[in-house]
């Protein structure tokens, strides 16, 4: 019977002494169920910053920010509530609401009910919101367009993707972050820094007070403020005339390589991308005439055409394969299997083979480029023509601060030697690169930075859209120099003869008295339909203030279309007035995209 | 009927320890509660405490009972509250899933928690019968199990598997009155058997349990010549089985070989037995098979009969799922809450984790959370200890009695008690799957605190007069 008792009492001592044990692991060894205790009890809420504005380099506001407001419940808090009179409030069906719910119903982690609540609406719901303790408003800010301008360069923000969150962790679900353009380029400077409040609440989530008086809260730090390089006048004077046509105008500040405008045509109203208006307007955008989400003056890839004939023109004075005194007798050029039909014939100069953008000089200068005796083939001095080609900054990246901007296409010797065959090409099979058409693409950006590199006379700074970040620096490569290879003495014959193509030659309706106005006409060849105008020009002659490349699809010449805008593009910005009036209305009314 | 009176005070020190786990209960229901506002009669602290007087007052009225009353009701008693079990699996309240409340005006009466005193008082009057082993007579042995298990039986058909469970505990006096030590290595084994059930291929079961078997039999019998015989038979055996399923492709269980073979080797055991009259050596065989029953039954009524909170519960206990947010989050914020408290609590009020009501029932079957939140590891470790000495002082007190009667009353308290508080505490602290059953004194809950109080002073009460002997 002893032995019985014993076991009995050794049972609930034995017993007594595991539990002490475990109990003295559980509350005094392990410490982490201290810090899991304050995550129950602490609500950390996030305060989120205002993003930074964006200005034009006028101090123009494009872009700011309005408040607006999501309606949150903690699914696991809610007790009963009047469904029918909540969802008349918030104007969404019961089934909604329901769906919205029980997905979530046990999660202690609040969800939207409703997002992004304008003001209006707002201020009614909030009036009656008193009825549903459970709820709560959180604000938030939305991107404001103060002029509906600009959209493709400024690009849109919208909430993470999983993949943003994957990459970067400062994101948490919910999140705005830059998608395209300006947004995206500058995310890190214009999204700011998140804040947090923590408040105490108790399991329903509802808050029982400020934990330690706000010792640990952090306020939110808003977002830097961009400056950019764009006039907001010329970027909407250049939308208005593309309007109804397919096409890009881009306008660079020689001196600084400052963009002050880049029209893509035709574009879109940034307002349509704000907040929950993306998801109902992407797709549609996406899909109109036109393409209006496609960046035209980054993406689209053109041959240069004859505006192509400065560069080579510049190369043959710097190899000195030409002078400006070298007279082409020409009438067309003979490239064995064909003939490259000419416009002007007889005696061309140097002046005239741009003022008339003559085909055949160009094809004699190419070819002398091509069989220099100072390199020993065809494809070294194909390779060192290249080099030329890329000191313009064409066929390269530009690296400038704007997404997705496209290299260009401008092949090496390999690629000739691939198609045809090691030493089974010279001069002629390629010679339509003579007069910018065949092996060749770059895009407006990069046609507007070669114009600016030949109105500096030998040098560009790398394209830039942000001039100044309010209390931070710009990257130091958008004030350096980069250098062409052709030097500057070089440089004067052709601007002298690219005057004359405005004053007196094919750029004739670009014209406008007293601005010394620079230029070339290209027509750039498509195998799909009519030819794509361009036109590149600088003025004025000394001390260039601007740059410009203008590109219209299926305008054909570029002295009809093309010209006569960039005309138009640089009184404005120069005399800020118009004197051709006629010409002005003449363009604005011309639709390509509807009517053919 | 009384042979003898003779009168002693009451237990001051049983008497002291249960004032002071009322008083620490009431004191942190009060806490998990409190908000900062006035003192109201109609919270949850304040009908405790309602509740708590009324409790005193028929206390009171109990300790001026005759003793004879007691013995001789206790059998009606018992009728009684089999009645009340009955009448609420068709009156009561539905709550929870389980139907086992009575709701009478704005109070709720469980009859579960009256049953396990009912229950004491038939066992002791069974049990006190008679001064002889139950265990030698079937019929007696029959009828005790009989008058455990059917209340318990009926309180598992209202769904209420933990307060069911509790009946398990009456092992505490069969063991007393006579049951061999040796049950306890052979339910042990029976749990062990059970909770593998969760983890271990039920083949590896079956083999720990041959060898077990093999080195049992050797033990028992001496008889090692037998033993390798035996081994080597159900080696062939299962081999042999296995070459079938090899070489014919037999769609055959492995399990099933073992069984078949264990079964086989079984027989011939029983047999030779029989022949050689050593009846002990039988218990090996029978006990195996048993455990291989049951383990196919366990699968079963796992699969089919437990409901699936039970399920999930169990599969939580045994990590074998880890949702913290919904079965699993009682055991985890629970342990939050204590594991928070450190050495020394947050202080009386400060607790953060019940307050604000994280921890899910923290007044009733997680009050123990209030108490390690708050007190920390000194108030939890005290807790456990005044429990401790009080069923060490009621074991001390049984052992006194003169009358079986009083004896098995007092082990009866003792077993429930013991196994309500040791089974609250290890499912808080995730040693236990949460079985829903509360810590005696301190839950809040009239029905719960009334019975255990009635159950502790009817044997405190029969203590005074621990000379008597009562047939």
């Amino acid at each position: 019977m002893k032995t019985k008792i014993f076991i009995v009492s050794s049972i609930f001592t034995i017993s007594a002494v595991i539990f002490i044990v475990k109990l003295f692991f559980l509350q005094v060894i392990d410490t982490s169920y201290k810090l899991s205790a304050e995550n129950n009890a602490l609500r950390h809420i996030t305060k989120y910053p205002v993003r930074g504005k964006i200005f034009d380099r006028n101090g123009k506001v494009l872009v700011s920010n309005k408040a607006y407001y999501d309606l949150k419940v903690v699914p696991r808090s809610l007790s009963e509530f009047d469904t029918v009179e909540f969802c008349k409030l918030i104007n969404i069906s019961k089934e909604d609401l329901i769906k919205k719910i029980r997905r979530k119903r046990h999660s202690y982690q609040a969800i939207i009910i409703k997002k992004q609540i304008e003001d209006i609406e707002f201020a009614y719901i909030q009036e009656q919101l008193f009825k549903f303790p459970n709820f709560y408003i959180e604000k938030r800010t939305l991107r404001d367009y103060n002029e509906l301008t600009a959209a493709q360069l400024l690009g849109y923000s919208a909430e993470v993707s999983g993949e943003d969150l994957k990459r970067d962790d400062y994101y948490k679900p919910g999140d705005f972050i830059g998608k395209s353009g300006i947004e995206k380029k500058y995310e890190t400077y214009l999204r700011g820094e998140k804040g947090e409040k923590i408040f105490v609440v108790n399991v329903h989530g509802s808050v029982q007070g400020i934990y330690k008086n706000g010792k640990y809260d952090k306020e939110a730090v808003a977002g830097k403020d961009l400056i950019s390089t764009i006039d907001v006048e010329l970027q909407k004077y250049g939308e208005l005339l593309m309007q109804n046509k397919i096409g890009s105008i881009v306008v660079i500040e020689p001196a600084t390589g400052e963009i002050l405008a880049m029209v893509s045509s035709p574009t879109y109203n940034p307002d349509l991308f704000v907040g929950k208006k993306l998801s109902k307007n992407y797709r549609r955008v996406e899909k109109q005439k036109g393409k209006p989400l496609f960046d035209r003056a980054l993406r689209s890839m053109y041959p240069p055409g004859s505006t192509f004939k400065l560069v080579n023109a510049l190369i043959g004075l710097e190899e000195k394969v030409i002078n400006k005194r070298t007279v082409f007798i020409t009438d067309g050029y003979d490239a064995g299997t064909h003939i490259v039909g000419d416009h002007i014939s007889g005696l061309v100069t140097f002046q005239k083979s741009i003022q008339f953008s003559s085909n055949a000089y160009y094809c004699h200068v190419f070819k002398r480029i091509i069989s220099n005796k100072k390199y020993p083939d065809y494809a070294s001095a194909y390779e060192e023509w290249k080099k030329y080609v890329q000191s313009f900054g064409l066929g390269i990246s530009l690296n400038t601060d704007l997404n997705f901007e496209k290299k260009g296409i401008l092949y090496s010797s390999t690629y000739f030697d691939r198609y045809y065959g090691k030493r089974h090409w010279n001069y002629n099979t390629i010679i339509s690169l003579a007069i910018g058409q065949g092996e060749l693409g770059f895009t407006p950006l990069q046609s507007a930075n070669m114009i600016s590199a030949i109105a500096n006379r030998g040098y560009y700074i790398t394209p830039h859209v942000i001039k100044k970040i309010v209390g931070d620096t710009i990257a130091k490569k958008f004030t350096e120099k980069h250098f062409t290879k052709v030097k500057p003495e070089y440089f004067e014959p052709v601007i002298d003869a690219a005057e004359l193509v405005v004053s007196a030659g094919t750029g004739f309706s670009a014209y406008l008295p007293g601005l010394d106005i620079c230029g070339k006409t290209g027509t750039a060849q498509n195998p799909h339909g009519i030819d794509h105008s361009i036109f590149v020009a600088f003025a004025p002659k000394k001390n260039p203030k601007i740059a410009i490349s203008v590109y219209v699809e299926n305008a054909g010449y570029g002295s009809t279309w093309a010209a006569p805008i960039t005309g138009l593009m640089i009184e404005k910005y120069l005399t800020n007035k118009i004197t051709k009036t006629w010409q002005e209305k003449r363009i604005i009314k011309a639709d390509f995209i509807n009517k053919k | 009927m009384s042979d003898k009176i003779s009168k002693n005070k009451i237990d001051l020190i049983s008497i002291g320890i249960y004032l002071l786990l009322v008083v620490l209960g009431w004191m942190n229901i009060y806490s998990s509660a409190y908000d900062g506002s006035s003192f109201e009669f109609g919270s949850r602290y304040g009908k405790q405490m309602i509740m708590i007087a009324m409790t005193f007052v028929i206390l009171l009225i109990l300790l001026f009972v005759d003793v004879n009353i007691i013995f001789s009701a206790s059998y009606f008693v018992y009728g009684f509250v089999l009645l009340a079990l009955i009448a609420v699996l068709f009156l009561g309240d539905k709550t929870g899933g389980s139907r086992s409340w009575f709701e009478i005006g704005s109070f709720k009466l469980q009859p579960a928690e009256f049953a396990k005193l009912a229950t004491a008082l038939a066992l002791s009057r069974f049990l006190g019968k008679e001064n002889s082993n139950f265990t030698f007579d079937i019929k007696s042995f029959v009828s005790v199990l009989g008058i455990v298990f059917f209340p318990a039986f009926l309180i598992l058909l209202q769904g209420d598997l933990g307060s069911a469970m509790v009946f398990s505990s009456f092992i505490f006096v069969l063991y007393r009155q006579g049951l061999s030590f040796y049950w306890f290595p052979i339910i042990l084994i029976g749990i062990l058997v059970f909770v593998s059930f969760f983890f271990i291929n039920i083949s590896l079961i079956f083999i720990s349990l041959i060898i077990i078997g093999l080195i049992s039999y050797r033990y028992i019998t001496g008889n090692l010549k037998d033993t390798i015989f035996g081994a080597a038979l159900l080696v062939i055996m299962i081999l042999i089985g296995l070459a079938i399923i090899i070489f014919f492709r037999a769609n055959i269980k492995v399990n099933i070989i073992i069984t078949v073979s264990v079964f086989i080797v079984s027989l011939i055991v029983v047999v030779k037995s029989f022949k050689e009259m050593i009846l002990k050596s039988l218990i090996v065989p029978v006990l195996l098979l048993f455990y291989i029953g049951s383990l196919y039954s366990t699968g079963y009524i796992f699969e089919n009969i437990l409901k699936s909170h039970h399920r999930a519960r169990i599969n939580v206990l045994f990590g074998l799922e880890k949702d913290l947010t919904d079965i699993g989050y009682n055991v985890h914020q629970s342990k939050i809450a204590i594991g928070s408290g450190g050495l020394s609590g947050k202080g009386y009020f400060k607790g953060t984790q019940t307050k604000y009501d994280f921890v899910p029932e923290q007044d009733t079957d997680f009050i123990f959370c209030t108490v390690g939140e708050e007190w920390g590891f000194v108030g939890t470790a005290f807790v456990i200890t005044i429990f401790t000495v009080l069923l060490l002082r009621i074991l001390f007190l049984a052992e006194r009695q003169r009358s079986v009667y009083s004896r098995v009353f007092g082990y009866s308290l003792a077993g429930v008690l013991f196994f309500h508080y040791s089974v609250n505490i290890a499912m808080t602290i995730g040693l236990f799957p949460v079985i829903g059953i509360p810590l005696p004194f301190f839950s809040y809950g009239g029905s719960s605190l009334f019975a255990f109080s009635v159950l502790l002073f009817v044997f405190l009460k029969l203590d005074t007069q621990h000379n008597t002997l009562y047939i």
